[in-house]
């Protein structure tokens, strides 16, 4: 027996499993014609009133947009979620930091993608694991609030890089704290040159408009 | 703090190749990590001493390899490193540059194998 070891090449991606569940899912929106975003952010950065906001829009438009959202213990962000009157599925996540395409599918499974227009995943508030895991979504969305500070997109580059489009929410209070829109702007483009970025206020609903002609523009038709 | 499931992860996909390779022992899996990929090479580490207890791969080093970002930078048109995770910026010429080519790797890229 030949003890010396021998070096084989093996090159697979560790994340497969995850990222061949997600392409599944992306072509089964594409499929049935829904448009999917999700959302990723620290807590409390106002992912729940954002997506409130946008399917209360999105209702009053028309469209039937729907929602799964993961969080580690409650079911709070579900039940606000559903005062918009669009579907909603809680996944609870128990001690995982972040939402895996397999649980998106599994949360799927009661609804029919052909009775949706559009798909919201809100990931648990996390700026770190969630950059890790496709999750079969069109677009992903990081959101910053003016509250955490202009420098966000530098502690945590790596999920802003993941990320499709920035989202500055609680823009009403950009004053209030002092928050240095350039700044912040400087910072996205440094870590993600091109991203596009919106300032929104779920409470005025500032930049709403713009959020919502966004998505109707990528709607499938 | 996602590391141990990329550490089951990993044990997942040497176990099938090792099955794959009619079961020789694994003397290292050796991985490709990238700045991008979400992973803390250290932390992973560990969860890795965790994961791998009581499984055919208690006594199997992880060997990991930093994979360095590069972009493809629009003025210079071709692959360069960027300043830092910070500045994606091309080192030589300054260009913001946003297409990546390396960065995101997260994979077993071979093992040794004792036959």
């Amino acid at each position: 027996m030949n003890t010396q070891p021998r070096i084989v090449e093996v090159r697979r991606n560790v994340l497969k499993h995850n990222d061949q569940v997600a392409a599944a899912l992306r072509r089964r929106f594409e499929e049935a014609g829904v448009f999917v975003a999700s959302l990723v952010s620290s807590p409390g950065s106002g992912k729940t009133a954002f997506l409130e906001k946008t399917l209360t829009l999105l209702k009053a438009k028309g469209r039937r947009p729907a929602a799964v959202v993961g969080d580690l213990a409650t079911d709070n962000d579900a039940a606000r979620l559903a005062r918009s009157d669009a579907p909603v599925k809680q996944i609870t996540t128990g001690t995982l930091c972040h939402l895996e395409a397999a649980m998106v599918e599994n949360a799927l499974e009661p609804w029919t993608l052909r009775d949706l227009d559009f798909l919201f995943i809100e990931n648990v508030g996390n700026l770190v694991c969630p950059s890790s895991y496709d999750l079969g979504e069109n677009l992903r969305l990081v959101l910053l609030s003016v509250t955490e500070g202009e420098d966000k997109p530098l502690k945590y580059p790596t999920i802003f890089n993941s990320a499709d489009l920035a989202v500055l929410t609680k823009i009403d209070l950009a004053e209030a704290v002092e928050f240095d829109r350039s700044a912040a702007r400087a910072n996205i483009q440094s870590v993600r040159p091109g991203m596009a970025v919106l300032e929104v206020s779920s409470k005025t609903g500032k930049g709403m408009n713009e959020w919502i002609e966004l998505l109707e523009s990528k709607r499938p038709r | 703090m996602h590391e141990l499931s990329i550490a089951l992860s990993i044990l997942e996909v040497a176990g099938e190749e090792v099955e794959r390779r009619g079961g020789p022992q694994v003397e290292a899996i050796h991985l490709r990590v990238g700045p991008l990929s979400g992973v803390v090479p250290e932390a992973l580490v560990s969860a890795y001493e965790l994961a791998r207890e009581a499984t055919p791969f208690a006594a199997c080093r992880l060997v990991i390899e930093e994979v360095p970002i590069v972009v493809f930078c629009p003025k210079c048109e071709a692959e360069r490193s960027v300043h830092s995770m910070q500045d994606f910026s091309c080192v030589e010429c300054g260009t913001p540059a946003a297409k990546l080519i390396h960065g995101r790797e997260l994979e077993v890229s071979a093992m040794e194998l004792i036959e």
